[in-house]
């Protein structure tokens, strides 16, 4: 144990002349820091397997019982991208996949907003990097974990009998049902619009949906990571994850598509039926159910494009610890 | 930071501090916890913070790590201001936190790894730099082991190799003994000050045992969010008219109690 041999050592091996320096931060040390930080949340993912195995076993639960129970009370109507009729479980699967990314966005921005006095954030904050880009790589740290987790979830139901049919064509669906209190403002679409973007060839046609979730995950993913920053940010009072529970999870998965086709909530309440197609969540639960079918819903992805602009940016400027909204009520921990 | 970054390249003869706080004041709500608080810590040279708990020692140095913006006052690293160029000081900058703040999940090569990249070091810079930084603690065959397995005193110095992987001009420890044995607070306090003499980095150790000081330290007291005394030992000493460290501190603060009862 000496000192001494490692600043020799250091002086001769690592010669940082004033060019490295400076390296370090260019384009390179970006994508350097940024593999650091996904990396690491999946090292610690692949660690705590009683996370993994809970995450895992909330939506299958909701799989084999919950969906078992209501394919019989529930018919499912031939809905786009559906064109047979499918069973109750294929319908929530996306809705549930939907759901890991949910939990996962909310348990990351809590330890996040807990962490960020003591510990893990404060180690991170120190980087040279911009806080912005920071936060991002963490947010997008932790939707590889979602993703992981997703894909762990689509094995179990890919043996229930839960698969995504062969696609042939990759294609753009548009359709926009303009909201009551819009009047005819805008102009009601009669039918969908479907684009073919390209062909498929055959040999990734029956495994093509599992390609196409991909992206629509991370994008999903990424939407529900800054919107919970920034309302875990935001809101003192969710202090534990019950309360995570009741107030964030909960009305989000209840008040979307991912349980019941909305044209089913239309005809038990409108109003709830405008409430649900107000709820960012359905449209990831939407973008999510057309990828699996090899389509792009053109709606949802617009949606979630503006809103995870818009959570990003209003994530980053509440956590961000000296300017932000915690900081200036003195940080959840108090101040030490 | 450019190519014609000034303070690079010329370490050697560059004379700017490694850390200047200026005229610092910070306020949680009405609470005052820093009072124009000014100190330096020149290259090479050791500063012991010293204060009771609550004097305001974790504020200052979230304050300098950035983890608050500073609302009134200056701070700069080796002269770039943490709130106008906070890349530049924060690359030149080494923390232990008070908290433990290494993954026990994980292993050490993996802490140190992920350490490194933050930072921007490429994957084999980074893995050799964590090899160098665990022969530097006497921990090189245990790089493949979880963090968790470690004891207190050995946690301690791969914080202290960890903050020093990239470099810094400045290092930050708070507290860094608080919580270990007289065998591991000695092998912690023996690392520091030769890394300090070999690497020529300036120190700011922040503590409130008073046993933790040399005659040949820089010594700050802040006591309820106000510098009290900046300046050597031995004029600490004759200025109160001590002769420990312990008792001049009494002294100036007033306090009665044993400073290490405190903790």
């Amino acid at each position: 144990m000496s000192a001494s041999a490692f600043s020799g050592a250091t002086a001769a091996t690592f010669a940082e002349a004033e060019g490295a320096a400076r390296r370090r931060l260019g384009l390179a040390g970006y994508v350097a820091c940024f593999k650091g930080i996904v990396w690491r949340e999946i090292l610690r993912y692949l660690h705590q397997r009683e996370r993994f195995l809970s995450a895992l076993v909330r939506p299958l639960i909701w799989l084999f019982i919950f969906a078992a129970g209501f394919r019989q009370t529930l018919g499912v109507s031939i809905i786009p991208p559906y064109e047979t009729y499918v069973l109750y479980e294929e319908f929530i699967a996306p809705g549930l996949i939907a759901m890991i990314l949910l939990f996962n966005a909310m348990q990351s921005s809590l330890s996040m907003v807990y962490d960020r006095e003591t510990g893990t954030m404060r180690t991170l904050l120190v980087s040279p990097f911009p806080r912005s880009f920071l936060l991002l790589s963490k947010l997008l740290g932790g939707v590889s974990v979602a993703l992981l987790q997703s894909f762990a979830f689509l094995f179990v139901a890919y043996w229930w009998g839960i698969q995504p049919p062969p696609i042939t064509e990759v294609k753009l669906f548009t359709f926009y049902d303009p909201p009551t209190w819009a009047g005819t403002a805008i102009e009601k679409m009669s039918d969908p619009i479907v684009n073919t973007l390209f062909s498929v060839p055959t040999f990734v046609q029956p495994f093509l949906g599992y390609l196409t979730v991909i992206p629509a995950i991370i994008l999903a993913g990424l939407m529900l990571g800054a919107l919970a920053l920034f309302i875990s940010s935001v809101i003192k009072q969710l202090e534990n994850f019950a309360g995570v529970m009741n107030f964030v999870i909960f009305p989000m998965f209840f008040a979307s598509s991912a349980l019941y086709p909305l044209w089913r909530v239309r005809e038990a309440s409108p109003l709830l039926y405008e409430i649900c197609r107000l709820n960012p969540f359905t449209y990831a639960v939407e973008l999510i159910r057309f990828a699996l079918y090899g389509q792009v819903d053109t709606i949802s992805l617009a949606v979630i494009v503006g809103c995870t602009v818009l959570f990003l940016a209003a994530a980053v400027f509440a956590y961000n610890p000296s300017k932000g909204l915690i900081a200036r009520r003195g940080g959840p921990g108090g101040s030490a | 930071m450019t190519a014609t970054d000034p303070q690079l390249g010329h370490a050697e003869k560059d004379k700017t501090p490694a850390l200047v706080v200026n005229g610092v004041s910070h306020s949680f709500g009405d609470k005052k916890v820093l009072d124009n608080v000014s100190l330096t810590v020149e290259q090479g040279a050791f500063v012991m913070l010293l204060g009771l708990n609550g004097a305001g020692k974790s504020t200052l140095f979230s304050l300098i790590t950035r983890l608050y913006d500073n609302v009134s006052g200056q701070i700069t690293i080796r002269g770039f201001d943490v709130r106008r160029k906070p890349s530049q000081a924060l690359q030149r900058l080494g923390v232990v936190f008070q908290s433990r703040t290494l993954d026990v999940d994980l292993t050490l090569m993996q802490n140190l790894k992920y350490h490194a990249a933050l930072h921007g070091f490429s994957r084999s810079d980074a893995t050799q730099r964590a090899k160098l930084a665990l022969e530097m603690i006497g921990l090189a065959d245990r790089a493949g082991e979880k963090v968790r397995a470690l004891s207190g005193g050995q946690l301690r110095r791969v914080e202290i190799a960890r903050s020093m992987m990239h470099r810094p001009d400045l290092l930050l420890l708070d507290e860094p003994t608080v919580g270990l044995d007289l065998g591991s607070r000695e092998g912690v306090i023996k690392i520091v000050r030769e890394l300090v003499a070999k690497e020529h980095l300036g120190v700011l150790w922040a503590t409130h045992l008073m046993d933790e000081v040399l005659r040949t330290d820089q010594v700050v007291i802040l006591h309820h969010g106000v510098v009290l005394y900046n300046g050597g030992v031995p004029q600490l000493l004759s200025q109160t008219g001590t002769t420990s460290v312990r008792e001049a501190f009494r002294a100036l603060t007033g306090t009665k109690a044993s400073i290490e009862e405190a903790a």
